[in-house]
Parts: C-alpha cells; structure tokens; sequence
C-alpha cells in the first residue's frame, strides 16, 4: 500500500519548506503519494451583511480559482515533473481541523505543515494553526522549521 | 432617458427636502413641508392604521395575526413540532462538508436578526407595557410564537423562487415569489402585487428602515452627550453606511455585523441578572403577566388593552408576515429551501418571545410601573399611561428601569441603541436595493442611484423632526404586510407539499446528519 502524506499549502515560502521536506520523505519511503491541501479560513458561524451573503457564492468560487491557480496547480505541475505522485485540493474551513479530516479520510500516514517565522497577522494565524494541529490531530504531524 | 428623468427629478425633490430638513434643524421648523407631507399621505397612513369599527384595534395587527394563526394551523403548529430541528440545522449538523464556504443557515439568521432586533426590542416593549400593563407580555409571546410560522412560510418560498444569476449573485424575495410562484399556480395579478410589493419595500426601506432609526440613533446620542443639531449626527451615519454600501469598506460592516450579537447577548444577560438579582419576584412578576392578561388590572381598556399593545408590539418588532426577513433568507443556497424556512422560523423566537420578554420583565420587575398599594391595580395618567417611577417613557424607561439595578448600563444601551439603528440601516438598505433592482433592473448605475439617495435620506431622518414622513414609512412597512400575506396564502400549498416531502424523507432516513 502506498504512503499518503499531507501537506498543507499557505502560499508562502515556510509552506514550500513543507513541501521540500514532504518530497525529501517521499523520496526515502518510495511508494508514496503527497496530498496538497490549501485551506481557506472560513467560519460558519461568523457574521455577515445580507449584501454580502448574496455574494457569498461567487466569492467563494473566485477564492477556490484563486488559491488553485496560484499555489495547488503549480506546485502540483512541478511535482510531477520531478516524478512525484500527487494530488491537491482547496477547501473551506478551519485549517487544523481540516488537515486532520482530511488525513484520517484519506489514510494518511502524516501530515506535514510549517512553523511560520514571519511576524504579522498571517503568522500569527499560521503560528496557531500548527499549535492546534499537533495538540488535536489524530495522525503524526511534522512541523518544519 | 425616462429613467433619468425620473432620477433627475427625484434627486431634485431630495435636495429640496434636504433643504427643508436643514431649516428645520436650525430651529425654524418648515410647518409647510410636514403638512403639505401629510395631507399628501395621511390618508395611506390613515388607511394602514385604522382601527377596526367600534375599537381601537388597528385592523392591520389583526391582519398580521390571522395570517400567523391560519400558518401556524395550516402548517401544523409547525413551530413547535420542528423547533428542535431548527436549531440542528443552525449547528450545521444538516450542512454539506463539500458546501463549505458557501452561507451557512446561522449567517443567514444572524443576518436576518440584525436587521429585526433593534428599537422595538428596547423602546417599543416600553411603550407597550407602560400602556397595556404586564399583560401585554403574555400577547406579545403569543403573537411571537404564532409569527414564527408566518416566517417559515415566507423565507421558505424566499429561497425556493429567488433569483439566481450567471455570475454566481442572488435576488430574491416576495416579489420573486409572488411573480413566480403565481404564473407556477396559473393566478393573475402575480406581476402587480409583486410591483405593489416593492414599491412599498423601498419606501419602507427609506423610511422605517432608514430615516426613523437614524432620528431614534440622533435623539439617543444628544440624550447622553446634550442636545446639538441632528445633521451632525445625520452626516456622520450617512458617510459610514455610504462607505459600507457604496465603498464596501467590509471591515465596518464586520465589526458592526459582530459587535450587534454581543451586544445583544449582553442585553439578555444583563436582563437575566437583574431578573435574578430580584429572584423573589420572579413569582409576582408572571402573576402580573396573567393576570394582566385576562383582566388588565386597571390599564385603560381593559384586556384588550393590553391585547391590542402586546400583539401590536411582537408584530412590529419581528416584522413576521412582512417579507423583509424573506429577502435576507434567500441567499442561502441550499438543495432544500424547507431547510431555510425552518432556520427563520427562530428569528421571531428570539427576537420577540426571549428579546422583547427580558425587557418587560426588567421594566416589571424593577417596579418602573406604579401600583395602588390599596386596590393593587395600576395608576393611570392623564395620558392613558400607567405612572411610570420617574416619569419617564420608551428608551427611556427601558434606560431607567436597567439603570435602577445596574447603573451603569444606560451608557452600554446607548451604545446599544445606535448600534442597532445602524445595523437594521445596513439590512433595509439590501431589503431596499433588491426591491429597486427588480423595479428598474440588476445594474451597477440603477444600484448606486439608490444606494446614494438611501444615504441621503439618513441625513434628512436624522435633521428633521418629520412626523409624517415617518409616519408615512412606517405605513409603507406595514403595506407591504399586506401585499406578502396575500401572495402566501395563495403560495402556502406549495410550501405544504415541500414540507411534507422534506418530512418525510427526514423521518425515513434519506436525509441524514453529516456530523457524527
């Protein structure tokens, strides 16, 4: 059986550490196939103008192309020219619950994010996610310094 | 080119009133405009409000009524039978994982319910107990309970024939439904009542949704900070709910969209704590309820008094049966618009039935409404009125009442107050839009036109001391009561055969939970 491991994408330049250290594992273990997953953060419960829930579908739409076309396509392109298995998906949700889900659904044998050393918001965010991750996530998590 | 006339004109008329509006605000108030106003609509005003022969019922709260009560037996107490799947689906126990991103059913109530919950919750229960007593509380839950299935039926048909566009957007409401739904049933006049509908929408919607919450936020700031003229106050909310609609600046929308629920929660709970910090009179306070139900104790008109008060308040705070909350509702894509009539059918639960109750439990409790030590009934002004402990009357003895446990709190309700003026502004300036874009067309110049002139009438509601105007609004929120529930009862069987369907597959099986 093949080994699945998960990576999570953010468009910045810790994530592609994560990827070099996902490729550098799937090198070692042989048969693997590496999941990308970008997620965008998204609550169901937070609040919203009526205008902008009408235009909630084509956001959503325009978002999903966006993370697709800028990050999953073409790191999955690269990929595959470098002679990896892969795959990839953009989702809606909270990040470290989604990583996990995704990793139990799909089988996987870990899941592999980065450990932001930017400062800001975004790091901020992407700090929290991590911390959350490993403290909940039901497979072996790898962060990447 | 009619179009534009048509606009030219109109704008010519604002400027015109904005004028009138700015005379009054230094102080020469402009009799002329106001009477030439109301001789223009007092007789719509008249009409919508008259009462019922030989009472002073108004016949369009009986109207709302029967409409809820014929729902709500039609529907099979619906309300009641399907509560607790109704919160299951705003947990988003029902919800697709693979829909995620897309509006949930708790973003579509949370959205509904911040353009409901607002003055009526605080000043309009006021004036309601201080002139139907404690009884009208027991009328007022009632009339929340049986609206609850007048907004089942119209959110659910909200969705089931809005609008959908290439572009991924959406309209939709009762005239969607009522054009739609009536050429689906073979009926004529769909396409009038429609128009009818959304004509009294956008006045409504500059009006009661706009001009009246602007004069309530100006007359609640001055009351704290001093008196000063209104225009300031008017430019200041226009130039933000112009930044919001127009610039779509979304982080005021956002802070306002999230402040509103705390501050609503912190409303229930401060009531919650005075109610309990005055625990021994829990028992009293219900006792008043019944009793003032079925016999007054004393308020002028007896029960009915306290009927008409308590049914007139729930119908104009959860706005059930006039189809705002439809337009709200129909964003949300979902495979079973049953499921959005459901979710919608809370709103006048906690708007109406725990909002507006905490409030008139405060007022109760707290002794605000003085009693005969003698006769144990309630002593009446001059004006009909229940003596209020310092005299006072809406916001304010709502502000009194809170402030005589927790002194502190007038400001927190101040803040409340405009905060809620605010956000229902936001919610009628979209109900508004969709009504004009199905007047004149989906486009962006037809938007900005009124999105402009909404933020004009700010402005004008908030300098101008223009009573029939805003009596004029509020009539038009209540015509459009009148429009929607004839289109639902034509519309109801459809909604009837979606639920028994929905039901039934719910009760099969075939629609399971997605969570665990």
């Amino acid at each position: 059986m093949s080994t699945k491991l998960i990576v999570g994408l953010d468009g910045s330049e810790p994530g592609e550490r994560a990827l070099t250290h996902a490729k550098h594992l799937s090198k070692l273990i042989g048969d693997c196939t590496i999941e990308l997953v970008y997620i965008i953060e998204w609550s169901p419960y937070s609040f919203q103008t009526p205008e902008e829930n009408a235009m909630r579908h084509k956001r959503r739409e325009q978002e999903i192309k966006l993370a697709s076309e800028r990050v999953i396509t073409p790191a999955l392109e690269t990929l595959k020219s470098e002679g990896y298995i892969a795959s990839g998906r953009v989702l809606h949700g909270d990040a470290a619950e989604l990583l996990n889900k995704v990793a139990v659904k799909e089988k996987a044998q870990q899941i592999i994010v980065a450990r932001s050393t930017e400062t800001g918001i975004a790091a901020k965010l992407f700090g929290s996610v991590t911390a959350k991750l490993v403290m909940s996530a039901s497979v072996p998590v790898t962060v990447v310094n | 080119m009619h179009f534009n006339k048509m606009i030219s004109g109109a704008v010519v008329s604002f400027i015109a009133l904005l004028q009138s509006s700015a005379a009054m605000a230094e102080g020469s108030i402009d009799q002329t405009v106001n009477e030439a106003f109301a001789l223009a609509t007092g007789w719509f005003v008249n009409l919508i409000f008259a009462p019922l022969p030989g009472t002073s019922f108004p016949w369009i709260v009986l109207w709302l009524v029967t409409g809820a009560t014929i729902f709500t037996l039609y529907f099979g107490f619906i309300q009641f039978r399907a509560i607790r799947h109704s919160i299951s689906l705003v947990k988003g126990d029902y919800s697709d994982p693979d829909d995620a991103g897309e509006v949930s059913h708790f973003q579509a109530l949370a959205t509904a319910l911040s353009g409901t919950v607002g003055l009526g919750n605080i000043a309009g229960v006021a004036v309601a107990v201080s002139i139907g007593g404690p009884g009208a509380t027991f009328w007022m839950i009632l009339a929340g309970l049986m609206g609850m299935a007048s907004k089942f039926t119209e959110c659910t048909l909200g969705v089931k024939y809005r609008n959908e566009y290439a572009d991924g957007t959406v309209s939709g409401g009762p005239m969607y439904y009522i054009s739609k739904g009536f050429k689906e049933k073979g009926l004529p006049g769909g396409g009038f009542l429609a128009i009818l509908f959304s004509i009294f929408c956008i006045l409504g919607a500059f009006g009661g949704g706009n001009m009246f919450q602007a004069n309530q936020a100006h007359a609640q700031i001055s009351s704290i900070v001093g008196d000063y003229p209104g225009w300031i106050t008017g430019i200041i909310f226009a130039v933000i709910v112009f930044a919001v609609i127009v610039g779509g600046i979304k982080s005021i929308a956002n802070v306002t969209e999230k402040v509103v629920p705390f501050m609503g929660v912190l409303y229930v709970a401060a009531s919650v704590i005075i109610i309990l910090m005055n625990a021994d009179k829990i028992g009293w306070a219900f006792g008043q309820i019944f009793e003032g139900a079925f016999t007054g104790l004393g308020v002028a008109g007896g029960f009915v008094g306290a009927l008409i008060q308590g049914f007139k308040r729930a119908a104009f705070s959860n706005e059930a049966g006039v189809g705002s909350a439809a337009i709200a509702h129909s964003a949300v894509r979902t495979k079973e618009p049953i499921t959005e009539g459901l979710v919608s059918l809370l709103e006048p639960f906690i708007d109406t039935v725990v909002i507006c109750t905490m409030t008139a439990l405060v007022i109760i409790i707290t002794g605000q409404l003085t009693t005969d030590p003698a006769t144990g009934l309630y002593l009446i002004g001059e004006n009909g009125r229940i003596i209020t402990a310092d005299g006072s009357s809406g916001v304010a003895l709502t502000s009194a009442a809170f402030g005589s446990a927790l002194s502190w709190f007038p400001y927190v309700l101040a803040v409340a107050v405009v905060l809620f003026a605010f956000s229902t502004m936001i919610s009628w300036s979209y109900y508004g839009l969709k009504a004009w874009t199905y007047l004149f067309g989906e486009g962006k110049t037809t938007e900005l036109v009124f999105k402009v002139l909404f933020c004009l009438f700010v402005v004008i509601g908030a300098a101008a001391n223009l009573g029939p105007v805003i009596d004029f609004s509020d009539a038009a929120i209540f015509a459009m009561a009148v429009v929607n529930i004839i289109g639902l009862y034509f519309l109801m069987s459809l909604v009837k055969v979606d639920l028994n369907s929905y039901l039934s597959r719910l009760k099969s099986g075939e629609i399971q939970k997605f969570k665990d």
